[in-house]
């Protein structure tokens, strides 16, 4: 062999080597997390750490719950909001609109989606606590009392000022991933679906929709997966004080990513703190790379279905 | 006939997958002379030809049993340099494929790969090549301009010059003239005309009177097994196979054709 | 008018009414950070670092974090171009179409792609305890390498996947080995490619927060050494309008705004460069 083949065979290995520190670079962080998590789980149950909403790291107390309440509070609210404003969206830049225009909005919306988080939190702060303190709030206790909306925190920083701001965080990942299986419907569908006397929404909804339904599920798992790990802006806006589990829209919220975040620095002087912090992020890793899978496993065999 | 056969396939099956792609080949090019290989499209031609430089090796799902022979070595023995090989084997494909750099580099690219590092050596590589390429005096005066911006025509010479610059023994054309205007077509064949006597070639056509003009040596392929070979004037005036005779006549009908393989 | 018709005119109302609302709320953004930002924006504020009292009201700038997130984010990408690169010409040129190695390789990626940035930022923590660490440029560029590294990848792996295959059967035919075909032909027919996944990385880099809260640390100072904290935009931000002092706030408000214009700037250019790339294989 000359030098010319051993520097190819070279570069093979290590390339190759550099691929499956990648393919496992996933598990090294699931192991790093969890070694971590290890103290507290040895000394406390799963089910004591996820079902007790006592959380009181000075005397011991790492009740998780209050924290998974406030997940699910706030993505809940961002999901409901984002989904169908997104998917109707994508639906119309693909369908309806003239090519010019939405040539024109798709840039727009993807270039938005690079603004960074702690920006949507600035946002959040100056536009829409104000909007939910002033405006919303009054108006929902008044007129829909039988609705969880009473609360006695008046601030605007709540689960839902959380979950519109996470709304609109994630309606770029829906736009596009909506978009893009959109058009992977062949044209001669919506041709024959239209020749045969069906206006553009019926063609839409029967033909267009129905054919890529699974692709619509992933769009939304993909949504749900990016707010659920949302962090620094989530932090700013929804409150995040745990006083008591959140029963209303207008409670303070304080979900997984925020605690970790906020008891940067204090941890490491309270024995198993950082434990169950980390046992957090683990569980937070977890249930992304769930969703994830999930999400990249339809839209994978969306495509190969039309190979 | 071993002196006079440059490549020889002996008992060559290639499968993609499932699909058989080329059926207990057993043929011998001679050396020095222009082979054609001629048949209907997705008949396994290219399939054949690729065959002769490895490049086959990248196909997803390929698989090879049997033996290609070059200068009486066996090319898929695992101790062969498939750099060395290729070296050996110039290939001009279906559309030109100049590379993202200048005309000069395009021709330089392989010398300078095979370690000639003089300037002045390599000047003259290029300067040699692009005359027998005869795009020379065509590009003299803008060697470091970026060769996308030479027409198709010119590219397709370009690619030749650039394979010739390796000094290959074997040179392989895939269609090489398919993507052309007639203009440079009838300018890329006459260059083969004229490199005929000093390398083995190997060109891919569809088009037979292409074949005629230009082949010593035919060869016939249809649904992955070689009908029939031979020298050109022998298989065009007195062809043995019935499909054959259909083929060279024009008068072939794919279904019609099909009776006979049964 | 039948019911047919109704129904496609409600539903069109209501796609365009849901396309404003998008549309709306993502320019509300800008609007507010330039409105807000730009009079509270100052030039002492971009050239100078923060004195004593900075964040009760006092003088100074936040020359510290814009340096600080340039240079941590440009570490980040220079490490996660040395993994994406050999990466992704591996994954297009030593392995065939259909390797099922590569797609794992590239499943696995999609599925980085969507791990939030605070567990890079937690993972990146549990680093520093095991190599024993404190928090720091070093630290903070581990966990914004993890983090855009799946970014970078699979945008330089589309780029690749692009490139038409004869032009790397073109190479190899004439008797190149594929690492030369990959460093001498295939990367420089991508170069505009990489540049912008370069560049789609760097504004992710500079623009998060969460990766680096646990790992960078914060200092008023200009970033110094690799083994030192060193202060980040993103957190700048943060922590000007946690305070609860309007002309620090309003100073933050001016930082997002900052933040805002060097994000978009960074991928504005990215989105030209694609475009002048797809122009070109058009051709």
């Amino acid at each position: 062999m000359n030098t010319r083949q051993i520097k190819d065979t070279i570069a093979h290995k290590s390339m190759f080597l550099i691929c499956l520190l990648v393919l496992n670079l996933a598990l090294l962080i699931a192991w790093g997390l969890y070694r971590r998590a290890q103290p507290i789980l040895a000394t406390k149950s799963l089910g004591e750490l996820l079902l007790n909403s006592t959380w009181h790291p000075g005397s011991g107390q790492f009740g998780l719950d209050g924290f998974i309440l406030g997940t699910i509070w706030v993505t809940g609210i961002a999901i409901v909001i984002a989904v169908p404003l997104s998917i109707l969206t994508a639906v119309y830049l693909a369908e309806y609109a003239p090519r010019k225009l939405s040539h024109l909005i798709k840039p727009v919306i993807d270039l938005l989606a690079g603004i960074s988080p702690v920006i949507h939190g600035v946002w959040g702060v100056i536009t829409i606590v104000p909007l939910v303190r002033d405006y919303m709030m009054p108006f929902f206790t008044e007129k829909l009392p039988f609705l969880p909306f009473s609360s006695d925190n008046y601030t605007g920083f709540c689960a839902l000022t959380g979950g519109i701001v996470l709304a609109v965080m994630i309606f770029p990942i829906i736009i596009s991933v909506v978009c893009e299986v959109l058009h992977t419907v062949p044209a001669e569908i919506r041709e024959a679906s239209l020749s045969l006397g069906a206006t553009k929404w019926q063609t839409t909804k029967l033909a267009v929709l129905r054919k890529v339904y699974p692709g619509l599920v992933a769009a939304v798992i993909l949504g749900l997966s990016r707010a659920l790990g949302e962090t620094i802006a989530v932090l700013m806006v929804a409150g995040c004080s745990l006083f008591a589990l959140p029963k209303s829209f207008f409670d303070p919220a304080y979900p997984l990513p925020a605690l970790i975040a906020n008891t940067y620095g204090e941890m490491m002087s309270i024995p198993l703190y950082d434990s169950a912090v980390l046992l957090a992020a683990f569980i937070l890793l977890l249930l992304t790379t769930l969703f994830n899978v999930a999400g990249w496993g339809i839209l994978l065999r969306l495509e190969r279905s039309r190979c | 006939m071993s002196g006079q056969s440059h490549i020889s396939v002996k008992n060559l099956n290639i499968w993609y997958g499932k699909q058989h792609a080329l059926q207990n080949i057993n043929l011998d090019i001679p050396n020095k002379k222009l082979t054609a290989i001629i048949g209907p499209s997705g008949c396994g031609k290219t399939t054949l030809l690729k065959s002769f430089n490895r490049l086959l090796d990248l196909q997803d799902g390929f698989k090879i049993s049997g033996k290609v022979l070059v200068d009486g070595e066996d090319i898929y023995d695992p101790k062969v340099e498939v750099t060395h090989l290729r070296k050996k084997m110039g290939l001009l494909s279906q559309r030109p494929c100049v590379l993202p750099m200048s005309i000069y580099e395009n021709v330089a690219y392989g010398p300078r790969l095979h370690g000639i590092k003089d300037k002045r050596v390599l000047d003259e590589i290029v300067e040699r090549y692009l005359q027998e390429a005869s795009l020379w005096s065509e590009v003299k005066d803008r060697l470091h301009q970026p060769a996308s911006r030479l027409s198709i025509g010119q590219q397709q010479r370009l690619c030749l010059a650039r394979g010739l610059a390796v000094e290959p023994e074997v040179i392989l054309g895939d269609e090489p003239t398919s993507a052309l205007d007639p203009i440079s077509a009838e300018r890329i064949e006459q260059r083969f005309m004229e490199l005929k006597g000093k390398y083995t070639m190997v060109i891919v056509t569809h088009l037979l009177r292409q074949a005629k003009r230009l082949a010593d040596y035919i060869v016939f392929i249809y649904l992955g097994q070689v009908i029939e070979h031979g020298p050109a004037r022998e298989l065009f005036e007195k062809p043995k196979d019935s499909r054959t005779k259909a083929y060279v006549e024009g008068s072939f009908i794919e279904g019609y054709a099909n009776q006979y393989v049964i | 008018m039948d019911k047919r018709k109704t129904e496609e005119y409600f539903f069109k109302a209501l796609m365009l009414f849901s396309t404003l609302t998008v549309l709306g709320s993502l320019i509300s953004i800008l609007l507010t950070i330039i409105v807000k930002g730009f009079p509270a924006l100052s030039w002492s504020m971009l050239v100078q670092t923060p004195k004593g009292g900075y964040y009760m009201g006092k003088e100074g700038g936040i020359l510290n974090a814009i340096l600080g997130s340039l240079v941590l984010s440009l570490g980040a990408t220079f490490i996660a171009l040395l993994i994406s690169l050999p990466l992704t010409l591996y994954l297009n040129i030593y392995l065939k179409r259909n390797s099922r190695f590569a797609f794992w390789v590239r499943f696995v990626l999609d599925v980085l792609w969507g791990i939030p940035s605070i567990v890079y930022g937690a993972f990146g923590f549990t680093l520093m305890i095991f190599f024993g660490w404190r928090a720091s440029l070093l630290a903070g560029m581990v966990a914004t390498t993890l983090l855009v590294l799946p970014i970078m990848c699979r945008s330089i792996d589309e780029v690749l996947k692009m490139i038409p295959h004869e032009l790397q059967e073109a190479s190899l035919s004439l008797g190149a080995t594929r690492l030369e075909t990959a460093c001498k032909v295939i990367f420089k027919q991508a170069l505009p490619g990489v540049l912008t996944a370069i560049l789609l990385a760097l504004g992710r880099g500079m623009g998060d927060a969460a990766a680096v809260l646990f790992t960078a640390g914060f200092t008023d100072s200009l970033p110094y050494s690799l083994t030192g904290p060193v202060a980040t935009l993103p957190l700048a931000i943060f922590y000007q309008l946690g305070t609860p002092f309007p002309e620090v706030q309003e100073r933050g408000y001016a930082s997002a705004l900052v933040l805002t214009a060097i994000v978009l700037i960074i991928s504005i250019i990215a989105r030209m460069l694609s475009r002048r790339f797809t122009g070109d294989l058009g051709d």
